[in-house]
């Protein structure tokens, strides 16, 4: 008995591992969230200079952009990055809906394998070949065709070029997410509302739209968040002047095109650079307040259904 | 409790009134095959109005299978190939040009777990009669009234009855299924092993609902208790494999079966 106890006697390097590679994991899952938490610091810490010269209504309100007469107004990026990103999501929601729809109520299974992988071939198109199409196609477009219907005069350059490219560029993702969503839907619910006699349709819109409600927010809020970060396109196509727009037809100014056209340029103008830090940290600041709205609104969502 | 009269199920009369008291389901060589399953084979049955059908068997005959082919649940799920006749009231459901909601609507489906719609209990009842066109807060609430009543359900919920559904009991969601689908005025009722998720009251309930019901519906019922067919069934349908062993009345199946297999499933030798 004894023998046989000494010789199944769990070795000590089998412990230790164990130790070690649940401290690692550890380890790297805090590292990850130390990350956010730094980089949050330092962008407070690199904005300091310019908050300490300016106050913050100031900044995020005024919507002068004189950066050499030392007039820093956020107000018109800001406007630009929600407008933009408004238009994109308007755009893209009703045709991505309809299109998960049909993907996982109507279509034949054939249609379904075709579909995803052009899906995927969608959304992995490197962002710079979007916005050369914007501006080869949509800005044209719009300038030639769209614009002079509303307006004397458009470049075409412009919130709804922006609000199109990114759109596009979100559609793949929200269709996506969206066919995840719908097709995580209970049969058994289905089929109650068929067989009371229920078209197709009319369970999509009234059983099962209703059922997976706070996916489809919440796949919608990660779609904005998606959006509001998105850069080179946008930039490519916004025409980037810093003015409020005031209407879909004209020049926008988003936060992160001003980040990527400045960011190394005129860095001998100490409170320019701590400027568009506080750039950085207002997208940053918006994305996290997103992020935390749309889960209190999901997590009442959930509670009530 | 004297709410079952003549007619008393069908306040609105929208539909089927129900008039024809031999409307039944005939089966003729229904086949179904999913994929490279065989799983229905030549079955021939006839299912009779006013009366409890039972159709018991081991797990995996096409019981439910049967069932759902009754309300052509079947033609969603993906490589089904169904063919021969299911005649309800002197129609093939299987025909072409046959409307299906309307065929669905006539054969209510009683799940075997209770599955209320994401919604709230008054919707839940209410939802079927708008998609069938009844239009009018009043007479909707005198649908929604009714049909609880129906199921025995209106005195527990009557003061919560906008709230969601499925914050009710197990029990009690089952008959607002039942009441559910009594609303669209069926002819048949289809219950999928309807009281097996249930505890024992609630399926007491469910059964002695079915009891009541059968006076003006034709009722299906898949069961795996032998026990319950034995208290309720007019009628016994066996199913082995596929395959339709033996049907007749209750008295005939269960006291003289003529079938080897019947009888050793009756005794229990397998099950």
């Amino acid at each position: 008995m004894s023998q046989q106890q000494l010789q199944y006697k769990t070795s000590p390097y089998r412990l230790l591992k164990e130790k070690v590679a649940s401290t690692t994991m550890l380890i790297l899952t805090l590292s990850a969230l130390l990350l956010v938490v730094l980089i949050a610091v330092g962008l407070v810490i690199k904005s300091m200079p310019i908050l300490e010269e300016k106050s913050l209504v100031d900044l995020v309100f005024g919507s002068s952009w004189k950066p050499m007469k030392g007039e820093f107004g956020f107000l018109p990026f800001i406007a630009g990055t929600i407008s933009v990103t408004l238009v994109a999501i308007v755009l893209a929601l009703p045709i991505s809906l309809l299109t998960a729809i049909f993907l996982t109520e109507y279509s034949k299974d054939w249609v379904k394998k075709a579909v995803f992988p052009v899906l995927d071939i969608l959304a992995g198109i490197p962002s710079v070949i979007y916005g050369l199409w914007g501006v080869l196609i949509i800005v044209p477009w719009i300038s030639e065709k769209l614009a002079p219907k509303f307006v004397e005069f458009s470049t075409g350059y412009s919130v709804l070029a922006g609000g199109v490219v990114l759109g596009v560029m979100v559609l793949p993702l929200m269709v996506s997410l969206f066919v995840e969503i719908f097709s995580s839907t209970p049969a058994e619910l289905r089929q109650a509302s068929q067989s009371l006699g229920a078209t197709k349709w009319q369970t999509t819109k009234k059983v099962m739209l209703k059922h997976t409600r706070a996916g489809i927010f919440a796949s919608v809020m990660l779609s904005i968040s998606r959006a509001m970060g998105e850069t080179i396109a946008v930039l490519m196509v916004c025409g980037n002047i810093a003015q409020m727009p005031e209407s879909l037809l004209d020049g926008a100014y988003p936060l992160p095109a001003l980040l990527a056209n400045n960011f190394g340029e005129m860095m001998s103008v100490p409170i320019y650079e701590s400027a568009l830090m506080f750039a950085a940290l207002i997208l940053f600041v918006v994305v996290v307040i997103f992020n935390i709205l749309s889960r209190i609104i999901l997590h009442r969502l959930q509670k009530n259904s | 409790m004297d709410i079952i009269k003549q007619g008393m199920f069908r306040p609105n009369q929208k539909f089927c009134t129900n008039a024809n008291a031999d409307a039944k389901i005939e089966v003729q060589d229904l086949n179904v095959n999913i994929g490279t399953n065989h799983i229905l084979k030549d079955v021939n049955l006839t299912i009779h109005n006013q009366a409890i059908t039972c159709i018991i068997g081991p797990s995996g005959c096409g019981k439910s299978t049967l069932l759902r082919s009754f309300n052509r649940l079947l033609e969603d799920t993906a490589k089904t190939k169904i063919t021969g006749k299911v005649i309800v009231d002197g129609d093939d459901i299987y025909e072409k040009g046959c409307e299906i909601t309307h065929v669905r609507r006539k054969m209510g489906l009683l799940s075997q777990k209770p599955c209320p719609l994401p919604m709230s209990i008054f919707d839940n009842i209410s939802y079927g009669c708008k998609i069938h066109g009844i239009r009018g807060k009043k007479k909707l609430a005198m649908v929604v009234k009714h049909y609880l009543e129906a199921a025995g359900l209106w005195n527990e919920v009557k003061d919560r009855l906008h709230t969601p559904a499925n914050r009710m009991s197990l029990g009690q969601q089952q008959r607002l299924c039942l009441a559910r689908g009594l609303a669209v005025e069926p002819q048949f009722i289809l219950a999928d092993e309807s009281t097996s998720a249930l505890d024992p009251i609630s399926s007491k309930i469910i059964e002695d609902l079915f009891v009541k019901l059968k006076a003006e519906y034709g009722i299906v019922m898949v069961t795996h208790t032998l026990r319950q067919a034995l208290r309720i069934a007019d009628y016994v349908v066996f199913m082995y494999m596929g395959e339709v062993i033996e049907q007749g009345t209750a008295e005939e199946v269960f006291k003289n079966p003529q079938h080897e297999l019947t009888q050793k499933y009756l005794s229990g030798a397998f099950s």
